[in-house]
């Protein structure tokens, strides 16, 4: 391709979604719904192949660089507004463009009788765009740009249903948790402009940044960390993403699964250079990952709500990927992310098949008994199942196994732990699964009267992702299956790989039969629990206190309003009532009377009585007299 | 000559429209804004940045002092009056289907209040620029006090003497400078050193009128009653112009002609500042009515932009001009939301309002467009100027660049909750309201524009205001000893 195509066409990746969305907010109102839905899934496709077409080129060639203008200029540092398509980008666009576009179809069946269609389709336009932007940014500020931009669009699509004030409530905290952790990246951006003179990816990583001492490299990586927590949901930023369910199911699928939530994971890839100088951030981002993993994946095996379960779930896979991330393979983190992106996003569209097909019921108690009133979506969501607990041969399997090698090699404690987190998934992911598809269908008669297998146009990008789910392994398989680790290769340019030790064939197969071995009992207690007992989960409070803590999520919301939301209000209140009235103002107000009291009293001195001037005359000259006599 | 049309297009154009009535009056404003900005684009294209002062009128005026009648425009003043003439053009409109009493008084009293302050941007001498100064805020006194909504007169009075007071120390600090150094000609402050201990004393006296104007904590009082009160051109003009021209002063006056003490003492207005983004942070969260709301998050916009400023550094200056830019677009924008519903409601407490966005998905729309802008979102107008004044603050100061940037957090907060009170919700009964059409609509579409083109081509402000920033930098630091 000459460069001028390669210019045209890099812009009109994120360009025709943006384009999509314009056009929907100024004719919206005159296209039918019919359309709208067509109209607004073509331009995520055509994305799609023009990613196609730059992956041959970026596989060759490694980077595509495009420089469209300059942006503005901090100090004497420019920030350029160009793109830079390299074999970690045109992955993410891979998968953004794709499912994307698989999410914009089955939104077309998802959504038809909602009457905010339109605006929808719009809104999944916009986020395509910002969310392209990205990962296609050539640096760190125009990164920001689709950063702040795809939360703008998640705010949109939780607060979605907007008569709903719990949904808005929800909406406004996953977009100000969100601006915690960016305050802390504006501010790594800050001390990484100053300490180096770029923002530029490319200039960053050509080597400048060891000669720098690491202590700032310390700051810098933990700010940039603390940015990750808040989109990716990690400890201590995660709660707005289970209340993010509000949201209509596709949005979860896409933007609360698939693509924004990894935006963490795809910077600390993005800036691996600067990670690998800071080996205590990358520890701290490997406890932060697990202990996430853990916390999240027991919450949630007490959630009764569909969504739910599967958003603790989304935010424990995450915090698998930051786990992966601190141990430094950066490329199993990706590799976990790519596989995530296909089996979730599957999950969250068979739990909104189910949802559609039960009349909008999400609660699993109301459930059951789905796999033969549902059959296809019943496979389908197995598929997804089995893929996420990491069984042989599906993707997740794969991807885990390459992060559970990496834990092994650091210490087989970690191992250990990174397995239980696994153990922790199959649990409540078979949970799930049992509840909802097995036993008595428990839901109101007029419910299951309707019940109904979804349409074509939710069950094809289904089946998509769920080959997607079983192969999608494939990329990488290890050299223990003859495999080539593909991906890792791929991947090489980008990401420092460390060349070190390697587990013997042993030490890793006796990993991977601990670890089957383990899921499947895992599977069979879940079975135990909640098919042959049909232990049903109780609405009201669990009598046990481990429970009653999970129940509530640890408490983790109570003691943030309390220690957090509650103080800030009182001091906003006290700022206002007290300092600003009282205070400030008070004290305006307090010279201005003084300055009252004193022209009363110097008003009252102009008697009209003439005696009274001559004393006063008199006494001001002999003090004059005085003066120049004195000094 | 196209530095004084600014000037006297609208000053003659406002004493006209005094002569007419009713709609004619908002006719003939509107067609001067125009007019006004018309000439600004045209002083636009024949500008050379490169170029020092362009379009120089010099007179001699006052020899006492060795004051002259001095105009001009170098490059930030050629912003400006960018900014004066695109928000005075949208300020008339905004107001195209509303009927003031008096309508005549209130259009020629804006028109001339644009001329003063189009005055004080191109004033090369301290004497033509304090006589514009205190020019502008007659009128605008005028229009707090005449329309603003009831009780009005303790703010609007408040408003008044507040300013005044502030400005009486100017001016004795300029007659001050006239007298010792024989001259408040641009030119010559600018190369005159004026004896460290008296740099003080006149920047205490600057700061004061400007500290009352921006405004910046604990100076601001007086803001948010008048803001609130004023009918919404009138809260446009002064917060959306008039408050830039006590920033721009900062710059054109006192970074150059008092340096040393600037460098010494700007530390602390950058700390009452930073200070003041977080304190108005947090009492606009505390609001019941929207209006107040926008003024309190007004105090936090420009404390950041002040605090900028007095960094002298090339990011924190640069980042000013952008800012000052992108918060006069979208101040102009927050006050016409409140304005609309204002119009519809009779009021702007949030308690009243909800789910309008069932009824107006296009003023929901521009809402939370300009709502965005003002939380700095990129590509939107406030992001560009708020980085750079963020780097500027925070490699002054590193706690103090934290407090300026806690606005990040809690002006999300702010904004998003109030936007949810008044725009979300369930749809209120029996209440109406009309979505926004018409001329409103033609009104709203440049504020959008410049709100996107801003936010992608922040180069339109630098490329023109950059080479005098260098120059007053220069300045600056050749004269530290």
């Amino acid at each position: 391709m000459n460069p001028q195509n390669i210019q045209l066409l890099s812009i009109l990746i994120p360009g025709l979604p943006l384009l999509g969305f314009l056009i929907h907010v100024l004719f919206g109102s005159k296209i039918s719904k019919s359309l709208a839905g067509m109209h607004a899934s073509f331009w995520p496709i055509a994305s799609f192949v023009i990613c196609c077409l730059f992956y041959g080129q970026v596989a060759a060639e490694s980077s595509i660089n495009v420089h469209l203008f300059d942006w503005f200029q901090v100090g004497d540092i420019n920030i350029p507004f160009g793109f830079q398509i390299d074999r970690l980008s045109i992955l993410m666009l891979l998968i953004i463009s794709g499912i994307g576009s698989l999410i914009h179809i089955y939104s077309i069946g998802y959504m038809h009788d909602d009457e905010g269609f339109n605006r929808f389709f719009s809104y999944l336009n916009l986020f395509i765009f910002f969310m392209m932007m990205l990962v296609m940014a050539n640096n760190y500020v125009l990164m920001f740009v689709g950063w702040e931009g795809v939360g703008l669009c998640s705010y949109l699509l939780i607060g979605f249903w907007f008569s709903n004030s719990e949904y808005n409530a929800a909406a406004r905290k996953a977009f100000v948790m969100n601006r915690i952790g960016d305050l802390a990246l504006v501010i790594g951006l800050i001390i990484m402009a100053k300490t180096y003179g770029t923002l530029t990816f490319s200039e960053l990583f050509d080597g400048r940044l060891s000669t720098i001492d690491a202590g700032m490299i310390g700051i810098i990586t933990l700010l940039l960390f603390a940015g990750a927590t808040g989109k990716s949901a990690q400890i201590p930023l995660f709660t707005w993403l289970p209340d993010a369910m509000a949201g209509p199911t596709p949005v979860s699928a896409l933007i609360h699964a698939a693509t924004m939530v990894t935006a963490g994971i795809y910077l600390i890839v993005r800036s691996n250079v600067l990670f690998s100088l800071a080996p205590m951030t990358l520890d701290l981002i490997m406890y932060v990952g697990i202990i996430t993993a853990i916390v999240a994946g027991t919450i949630a095996i007490k959630q009764n709500d569909i969504k739910k379960v599967l958003a603790y779930s989304t935010v424990s896979q995450l915090g698998l990927m930051f786990f992966a991330l601190g141990l430094g393979a950066y490329e199993a983190a990706f590799f976990h992310l790519l596989t995530h992106a296909f089996f979730k996003a599957l999950l969250f569209l068979g739990a909104g098949s189910v949802i559609h097909g039960m009349s909008g019921e999400q609660d699993m108690t109301h459930m059951g008994g789905l796999r033969s009133s549902m059959k296809f979506t019943h496979i389908l969501v197995l598929i997804g199942v089995l893929a996420i607990i990491a069984l042989p041969p599906f993707a997740g399997f794969f991807s885990k196994d390459n992060i559970l090698a990496a834990a092994y090699m650091r210490s087989p404690i970690l191992w250990a732990i990174g397995l239980i987190s696994g153990l922790i998934t199959a649990f409540y992911m078979m949970r799930m699964y049992f509840l909802t598809f097995w036993g008595e269908n428990r839901a109101s008669h007029d419910v299951q009267h309707h019940i109904h297998e979804s349409p074509m146009t939710m069950t094809l990008p289904m089946s998509i992702l769920a080959v997607l789910s079983v192969i999608g392994g494939f990329l990488n398989v290890p050299e223990i299956f003859h495999g080539s680790k593909s991906l890792m290769h791929f991947l090489s340019p980008v990401v420092s790989i460390h060349e070190g030790q390697h587990l013997s064939h042993a030490t890793e197969y006796m990993m991977m039969g601990v670890s089957i071995t383990a899921i499947l009992a895992m599977v069979g207690l879940a079975y135990y629990f909640y098919v042959t007992k049909k232990y049903l989960p109780v609405q009201s409070h669990d009598e046990n206190s481990v429970g009653d803590l999970l129940q509530n999520k640890y408490y983790l919301d109570d003691i943030y309003n309390g220690a957090i939301g509650r103080p800030a209000r009182y001091l906003a209140s006290f700022t206002d009532n007290t300092l600003e009235q009282k205070v400030v103002d008070g004290s305006v107000k307090g010279i201005g009377s003084l300055s009252n009291t004193l022209s009363t009293f110097v008003g009252k001195s102009q008697s009209g009585n003439i005696s009274y001037y001559l004393i006063a005359m008199a006494i001001a000259m002999s003090l004059f007299l005085l003066y120049f006599i004195l000094f | 000559m196209l530095s004084l049309l600014h000037i006297l297009i609208p000053i003659v154009s406002g004493i006209l429209v005094l002569m007419t009535q009713g709609e004619t009056a908002k006719r003939l404003s509107i067609l001067s804004a125009v007019l006004s900005l018309a000439l600004t684009g045209y002083t636009v294209s024949q500008f050379d940045a490169a170029a020092d002062l362009q379009h120089i009128i010099d007179i001699p005026w006052i020899s006492a002092l060795g004051s002259r009648f001095h105009i001009g425009i170098d490059g930030i003043g050629m912003v400006m009056l960018l900014l004066s003439n695109v928000v005075a053009l949208l300020v008339m409109l905004s107001s195209s289907k509303d009927n003031y009493h008096s309508s005549s008084l209130f259009y020629g009293l804006l028109l001339i209040m644009q001329g003063a302050m189009n005055g004080v941007f191109v004033a090369c001498d301290l004497v033509t620029y304090y006589i514009f100064w205190e020019l502008a805020l007659i009128p605008a006194y005028l229009l707090v006090i005449m329309w603003g909504r009831k009780p009005i007169m303790a703010p609007g009075l408040k408003f008044f003497i507040y300013t005044l007071f502030g400005s009486l120390f100017m001016l004795a600090a300029i007659i001050y400078l006239g007298v010792k150094t024989g001259s408040t000609d641009m030119s010559m402050l600018y190369s005159a050193d004026i004896d460290p201990s008296a740099q003080l004393w006149l920047y205490i006296g600057f700061m004061l009128a400007y500290g009352v104007k921006i405004p910046i904590f604990p100076l601001h009082t007086w803001q948010p009653e008048t803001y609130e009160r004023s009918p919404a051109q009138v809260t446009m003009m002064l917060s959306a112009v008039m408050l830039k021209m006590a920033l721009f002063s900062i710059i054109r006056w006192v970074i150059p002609v008092l340096p040393m003490a600037v460098a010494q003492y700007g530390i602390y207005v950058i700390g009452l500042a930073a200070i003041g983004v977080l304190y108005a942070s947090l009492i606009a969260w505390n609001q019941d009515n929207l209006k107040k709301v926008f003024a309190y998050s007004s105090i936090a916009h420009v404390g950041l932009i002040a605090a900028g400023i007095l960094t002298v550094s090339k990011a924190g200056l640069n980042g000013a001009m952008v800012q000052m830019v992108a918060h006069a677009i979208a101040a102009v924008g927050l006050f016409y939301i409140c304005h609309i519903l204002y119009r519809q409601y009779g009021h702007h407490e949030l308690k009243g309002l909800g789910g309008i966005r069932h009824k107006a998905p296009l003023f929901a729309g521009f809402y939370i467009l300009v709502l965005m802008a003002s939380v700095g979102l990129p590509l939107t107008s406030g992001f560009p100027g708020e980085f750079m004044l963020f780097n500027a603050v925070f490699n002054a100061h590193n706690i103090l660049g934290i407090f300026a940037a806690s606005g990040v957090v809690l002006g999300a907060i702010y904004m998003l909750s109030s936007y949810q009170k008044a725009m979300l919700g369930p749809e209120v009964q029996g209440s109406t309201f009309a979505d926004i059409d018409g001329i409103d609509k033609w009104t709203w579409i440049p504020i959008v524009i410049l709100i996107v083109i801003l936010g992608l081509f922040p180069s339109i402000i630098t490329d023109i205001s950059g080479p005098t920033i260098d120059r007053i930098m220069d300045i600056f630091n050749s004269k530290q000893r």
